[in-house]
């Protein structure tokens, strides 16, 4: 068995079982299963990394043998440069999701870590995949387990979020598969990604396709205007639910768009490069006005993610090895950062049961701990430089200022916002005296939170302060990508 | 003299009527209220048909037999297969649910549910018009019965009615296009009037006009809109136990008809019928979907879901001949039979796991009856979850590849207004997936109304756990199964 299989499998299999074996009545022994399969999963993902080559855009530690062979369908795994590193975030917000819900879950504790180990193979599956029906199957079986937990730890309105959540992103899928069974036929049928990227295709054919293409991959990034199911289904998910929601599951379209759009239908891309520059623009712009007049903090994260999100197809769109390698660093440090900054409002949760800013204020005082973490990743969130938050904006916005100027300007406004929602929230939450009863009553983070958030910090600060092993990785696979986005596919 | 070669292509069904005589019989001497030892007999002689089935559809051999009445050729046996293990998987289900309700008295139930199997048998093996209908009567005779078993519920009596009169106006319809047919084309042997047909020395407008009462006939059967009313109502009207039966095995036969009747003796006339099927493939699919939405009661929003699944499966059947050419036949055939194979196959685990929460007087088929269904058995929740997103078509449920061929079928033709049928079948199935999310909320977000545990026989536990998994092992490893279906398609269309 492959190195990516196992990655896939392995936290699927520990997922099942949990499933299959688990009882609440011996839940701790269950978090503990939960724990070692997530730490393993992770373990065997580092291999990834440090075997990995960063000289060639090939793909790496493939794996190809036939499975459905009536329609010539591949399990075909590999990986590049593209996306390597979301294997191993994948396994690691696992780990920390794990943690995350060591106590605060109480009831069917064995299928939240199963659906939270499930959900981890099948993204990792997701961007392993290099057959497109593959591909499709893991990127529509998310949805199962997502939204099994949002729809059953999720909060008063979780029904409402659970069903905006499966049927939004699916309608933008269905239209994706019949783009796929389209250029399975247009390739003289095959499925293989990779052929997809040599098929010569007629003008109109891919206008149609980068819109299917857009359907499914916008909803998810999301994109303005089809961003409007994340706030609500942000609020309602578990602490769990909306980290790997906020760091992954959106990565999903972000990740859609580099391996289908831009390879697969480059002129179309070209063509249409300036509405999805028009809608990122918007997206962290008007987006990142909105947050600031939010009253839930979930809420406000939630907008966050859509504007710095809108910086990662920015940055593709502009079509510079610069642009696309910084949306794919933004991508990796907004896992980071907002997977963080959704737990610390776990944390916050787990203790007063509020998620609005008016019910805190000076939680400094009686969490400092806490509150210095909080900082860190507020600080990342608004891209403070030496932190993870920074180099992909920096990058963005420098490819950006060289493709336009006015493209640059508008796309560094958006940092002041980040800056302005990020910090007021900041202020109102954890500044100035204990607002109330409750906040004077908290007691500081405990020995598992610490860990948890340890963990993610000395990320965010790794990423801020060394991104080179993160970019070096990309550098091939970027100037691969490019080249065939600057190669006119119409017959 | 008949010779040894037409004795062999019918002899599954001898064994199946023999059988049903003498388990008939054996079942006087049967005293123990839930029939344990008819019920046993039964199984084991579907299973012995299954076998011999099974063994004749692995052979591989498309042999005529009787002057070319009947017909044993891949397709027909391995749907003959899958219709005794079906109907097996429906008995174990249903059985404790019938003895509750005072059902198995007489054994009728068995007895009748193997007449209707040879019915769909004879269906199926038909190469004949008139044994075709034969057939048909057949199936749909012991059905009415069946609908009517518990004679004193005036809801299932009330369903047995509708079912009647309707379904004998089908069959009118049908025997009248057929009788056209044979006016039309002086045989009733479906190769004779495909070579006819085929030939066009015959007037075209009677063809399409006895091709007409044909399709609506079989309409009315499949219960594509707008001949669905009976659907709908019989499925809620009768004992869930009897719901399974009609609405899983005869849909197979069902099928089979349509390739028989439509493939193989009419597919000159593909472009008439292909219209006539686009149309009850559009409709049903409005319908199926946008009135499943407005259901409470699980039956029948399971019987417009049925109606749905059989306007995508006609999609299928749809996309065989294109400008005259056939060569995506086998594609086109062969998506629709994995379709429906697969459907039943979900069709069962849905209403197995309604059956088995049914009590003594209680039914439990609306759908707030599965509240909380995770809290007080999270298996039988997880087999109902599997089923549901098999249904709304999301992977890695074998439903998902249901319908990617069917798509992959329509998508092949290359002919834009194929694709957009495509577009328009993904659209409705986005709001099918609607009512099937509903359920698994239902069962996983709301709380129990009741605390008590989900107690199950031992056999119906394990079929139902065995059904289930099969969805998902099938939706992980398809491909077996597609290839079964075309190889079978394949060599139907060859001989």
């Amino acid at each position: 068995m492959g190195l990516l299989s196992l990655a896939i499998w392995l936290p699927i299999a520990v997922g099942v079982v949990l499933l299959a074996f688990g009882r609440d009545a011996w839940a701790r022994g269950v978090r503990w299963i939960a724990l070692v399969g997530s730490i393993v999963s992770f373990l065997v993902t580092l291999p990834v990394w440090t075997r990995f080559d960063n000289g060639t855009s090939a793909m790496q530690f493939v794996e190809k043998s036939p499975w459905i062979e009536r329609f010539n369908i591949h399990y075909h795994l590999g990986v590049d440069g593209l996306s390597m590193w979301f294997v191993l975030l994948t396994a690691f917000i696992t780990v920390i999701v794990v943690i995350s819900a060591w106590e605060v879950i109480t009831e069917r504790v064995n299928q939240y870590m199963g659906a939270f180990l499930i959900l981890s193979g099948l993204m990792i599956g997701v961007f392993c995949a290099l057959d497109g029906m593959l591909f499709y199957v893991f990127f529509e079986a998310t949805l199962i387990p997502m939204y099994l937990i949002i729809g059953i730890w999720g909060g008063p309105n979780k029904i409402y979020a659970a069903f905006k959540f499966f049927l939004y992103t699916l309608l933008g899928s269905l239209l994706m598969l019949v783009a796929f069974i389209y250029l399975y036929n247009a390739a003289g049928g095959s499925f293989d990604i990779a052929a997809w990227h040599r098929l010569p295709l007629a003008g109109t054919a891919q206008t149609l396709l980068f819109f299917a293409f857009f359907a499914a991959f916008a909803v998810k990034v999301p994109m303005w205007p089809v961003h409007t199911w994340l706030p609500d289904v942000h609020v309602e998910a578990p602490t769990g639910g909306s980290a790997v929601l906020a760091a992954i599951m959106l990565k999903l379209g972000a990740y859609g768009f580099l391996r289908f759009s831009l390879p697969i239908v480059p002129d179309a891309s070209r063509e249409w490069a300036w509405l999805m520059i028009a809608l990122s623009l918007i997206a962290v712009i008007y987006v990142g006005l909105v947050a600031i007049v939010q009253k839930d903090m979930k809420k406000l994260v939630a907008y966050s993610s859509v504007a710095h999100m809108g910086f990662v197809t920015l940055g593709f769109f502009i079509f510079s090895d610069l642009g696309v390698a910084g949306g794919i660093v933004q991508m990796i440090a907004h896992g980071f950062v907002s997977g963080a900054m959704f737990l610390c409002i776990g944390v916050l949760y787990d203790r007063v049961h509020s998620r609005q800013i008016a019910d805190y204020g000076g939680v400094v005082n009686t969490m400092p701990k806490f509150a210095a973490f909080a900082l860190l990743f507020a600080m990342a969130n608004c891209g403070l430089p030496a932190t993870a938050g920074f180099v992909g904006e920096w990058m963005v916005i420098l490819a950006a200022v060289k493709a336009n100027f006015w493209i640059g300007l508008l796309a560094a406004v958006a940092l002041i916002l980040g800056a302005a929602y990020t910090l007021w929230m900041y202020k109102r939450v954890y500044l100035g005296a204990p607002g109330n009863r409750h906040v004077e009553e908290l007691t500081d983070i405990n020995g598992r939170e610490f860990l948890m958030l340890t963990l993610l910090a000395l990320a965010v600060l790794w990423m801020g302060l060394d991104p080179k092993p993160f970019t070096d990785v990309m550098d091939a696979s970027v100037a691969d990508l490019l080249k065939h986005v600057a190669q006119s596919k119409l017959p | 003299m008949i010779d040894k070669l037409s004795w062999i292509a019918i002899y599954p069904e001898i064994v199946l009527l023999v059988m049903a005589c003498i388990i008939a019989l054996a079942d006087l001497s049967v005293v123990s209220a839930r029939r344990t030892a008819t019920y046993v007999l039964t199984l084991l002689t579907l299973a012995v048909v299954a076998v011999l089935a099974g063994m004749q559809a692995a052979n591989g051999q498309t042999i005529y037999g009787f002057g070319g009445m009947v017909v044993s050729d891949p397709m027909g046996n391995w749907l003959k297969c899958f219709s005794s293990v079906v109907l097996m998987a429906a008995l174990v289900y249903g059985r404790p649910y019938a003895g509750d309700r005072d059902m198995l008295r007489g054994g009728e139930l068995f007895t009748l549910s193997m007449l209707a199997l040879l019915g769909m048998f004879v269906m199926i093996s038909g190469s004949n018009f008139l044994l075709i209908y034969l057939g048909l009567e057949l199936l749909t005779l012991s059905s009415y019965a069946l609908v009517a078993l518990r004679r004193d519920h005036a809801v299932a009596s009330e369903a047995a009615m509708k079912y009647f009169v309707l379904g004998a106006m089908a069959s009118g319809f049908l025997l009248y296009g057929l009788s056209m047919m044979y006016g039309a084309t002086g045989s009733l042997d479906v190769n004779e009037v495909f070579k006819a047909i085929a030939s066009r020395q015959v007037n075209h407008q009677v063809l399409v006009f006895g091709l007409v009462f044909i399709v609506a006939g079989l309409a009315f059967k499949l219960g594509a809109v707008p001949f669905h009313m009976w659907l709908p109502d019989v499925y809620h009207g009768a004992p869930t136990a009897v719901t399974l039966l009609i609405g899983s095995a005869p849909e197979l036969a069902a099928f089979a008809i349509l390739i028989r009747l439509l493939v193989e003796g009419l597919l000159p006339l593909a472009f008439d019928w292909q219209q006539m099927l686009a149309l009850l493939a559009i409709a049903s699919l409005l319908v199926g979907n946008l009135a499943a939405i407005a259901q409470t009661n699980l039956k029948r929003m399971l019987a417009y879901s049925t109606i749905a699944h059989t306007g995508f499966m006609l999609l299928g059947m749809v996309a065989g001949v294109v400008n005259g050419n056939s060569y995506n036949a086998q594609f086109a055939y062969s998506a629709s039979m994995f379709y429906i194979v697969t459907y039943v196959m979900t069709t069962l685990v849905s209403f197995g796991i309604i059956l088995l929460l049914a009590r003594g007087g209680f039914e439990s088929d609306e759908i707030a009856d599965l509240a909380g269904l995770n809290q007080r058995s999270p298996l039988y929740a997880a087999v109902m979850a599997i089923a549901m997103f098999s249904l709304a078509g999301i992977p890695p449920m074998v439903g998902f590849y249901a319908k990617l061929v069917v798509l992959q079928a329509l998508v092949a033709t290359g002919q834009a207004l194929y694709i957009a049928l495509a577009v328009f079948a993904v659209i409705t199935s986005l709001i099918g997936a609607f009512y099937y999310l509903r359920v698994v909320k239902v069962m996983y977000f709301d709380e129990p109304l009741t605390a008590t545990t989900v107690a199950a026989p031992r056999d119906v536990r394990a079929v139902l756990t065995l059904n289930g998994a099969l969805i998902l092992v099938l939706g992980i490893l398809p491909g077996g199964l597609m290839a079964l279906c075309a190889q079978a398609i394949v060599a139907t269309l060859a001989g």
